[in-house]
């Protein structure tokens, strides 16, 4: 498969599970070799580089910093075992942030924006419900200001309820920040709300790619008009 | 070309594939231009196409054949074979669409889903919210009802919510499909003065109005849509 992202622009990857969504993630988040084939990825000061040939120190710079990983489930993306605060810090300190207090105030910042009370600051995030970790692992993410987010059924693990205020919170996210961002969901609401343009995949094959509401109002293959049409609507 | 819009040969029909792949012919060889403050009232029974020209001029649903052109920023778009991000850019600047339903995230203040069209082209939060709620008040959503989710509103208030959405932007081209459906009296007049405030000052408007009432305040021309022929 082929495909390309842009600056700014949010993707999304839909499909039943076992399609392949998530190894397409991985594949191109420098998580996963491909078989074969190439993953270019514009670097800011070297062009595009293949993310699988370039160093391996290179390639964990990348991913710590411009790069960010948000999973599933909160606690694989999270450090259990330090505060709240340190699992913000800890990115920046990856990047050279020394400064204790600019660290602190920072991550006190990266609180406030997804919405955390920020006198949790240093509380265990094994205290957090899995809204609030996952609005933790967020704010881990975007610290050191990436280019570009992945992101695997971000809200999947949620209540209805939280997963209202988390989509409203990543799509505020996304655009004030003018990031791109890869995200795999099976729920064709959350593709709706986030994504600009989607793949709809198949047995580890993209069989329709077009702009997101054209997709999901004007589906073109067989397996898409399936997918669009068993939707539930409560 | 002066046109706002100019289609030329537009066709669309759908395959069913999970229907037995039965092929509906709705649209082949339609033509239409729109000039800068003109409103032109699609007609036709229900079924005969209507909403597939606007939902392809909007690219929403995608043209088998002809061109559908849009002035944009100075250039022209074919809106049937532009690149999403095209799209998107024409949706952004010129093109605004009002459909019969609200499709928003839950629990986001009425105020903000208005504001969003303004937000996308970069405006500052609170500018963009203070002419949402102008616009808002001007369709007669009381100031109490703007900081609330509209997911809770009457059929006719989310429809006003609809409309000042694409009013509040200013859009050189607008496509309103129903409008005004779910209106009580009162509040079809608010939409029907912003429809032809907008059209003086020279927006490009094709419309789905079936209320002969708005039909002829707003409708500076009218287009009959006639049926396809249905292929096998």
């Amino acid at each position: 498969m082929s495909f390309d992202i842009w600056p700014g622009e949010v993707l999304g990857i839909v499909g039943e599970s076992g399609s392949g969504k998530t190894t397409v993630l991985n594949c191109i988040s420098a998580r996963l070799e491909p078989t074969s084939g190439t993953v270019e990825y514009a670097t800011r000061h070297d062009g595009p580089a293949d993310i699988y040939r370039i160093s391996e120190p290179a390639r964990r710079l990348l991913m710590r910093t411009d790069w960010g990983f948000v999973h599933q489930n909160p606690q694989e993306g999270l450090r259990m075992e330090v505060s709240a605060g340190a699992n913000i810090g800890e990115r920046l300190m990856a990047v050279g942030a020394r400064h204790y207090g600019n660290i602190r105030e920072t991550a006190t910042d990266w609180l406030d924006k997804v919405e955390m009370d920020t006198g949790r600051m240093d509380d265990l995030p094994l205290t957090f419900s899995g809204g609030m970790q996952q609005r933790l692992q967020i704010a881990r993410n975007l610290v050191t200001a990436p280019r570009i987010v992945f992101m695997d059924e971000p809200t999947g693990n949620l209540d209805v309820s939280v997963q209202a205020r988390l989509l409203d919170l990543l799509r505020g996210l996304v655009s004030d920040l003018g990031l791109a961002a890869v995200i795999v969901t099976h729920d064709l609401a959350v593709a709706r709300l986030l994504s600009h343009r989607l793949l709809v995949m198949r047995r580890g094959e993209i069989v329709e790619s077009g702009l997101t509401d054209q997709v999901l109002d004007d589906p073109q293959h067989p397996y898409s008009q399936l997918l669009v049409s068993s939707v539930l609507h409560p | 070309m002066t046109a706002a819009i100019r289609i030329e040969g537009l066709a669309k029909s759908f395959t069913l594939h999970n229907q037995g792949g039965v092929r509906l012919s709705v649209l082949a060889g339609f033509d239409l231009a729109v000039e800068p403050g003109e409103c032109v009232a699609l007609r036709g029974p229900s079924g005969i196409g209507k909403s597939t020209v606007l939902r392809c001029i909007y690219g929403n649903y995608r043209a088998d054949g002809g061109r559908i052109l849009v002035r944009h920023r100075g250039g022209t778009v074919d809106m049937a074979a532009a690149h999403p991000r095209e799209i998107l850019a024409v949706r952004s600047d010129t093109v605004g669409y009002v459909s019969q339903f609200l499709r928003v995230i839950p629990r986001v203040a009425a105020e903000d889903v208005v504001a969003e069209p303004l937000r996308n082209r970069g405006a500052d939060p609170r500018e963009a919210r203070q002419a949402a709620r102008g616009v808002l008040q001007s369709l007669n959503i009381p100031a109490a009802l703007h900081r609330l989710a509209p997911a809770t509103f009457s059929g006719g208030e989310q429809q006003r919510v609809n409309l000042a959405r694409v009013f509040v932007a200013d859009y050189p081209v607008l496509l309103l499909d129903e409008p005004t459906a779910s209106l009580d009296r009162e509040n079809r007049d608010a939409a029907i003065g912003l429809i032809r405030e907008a059209v003086r000052r020279g927006t490009a408007i094709v419309g789905i109005f079936h209320d002969s009432e708005v039909r002829d305040a707003v409708a500076t021309r009218t287009v009959p849509l006639s049926a396809a022929r249905e292929a096998a």
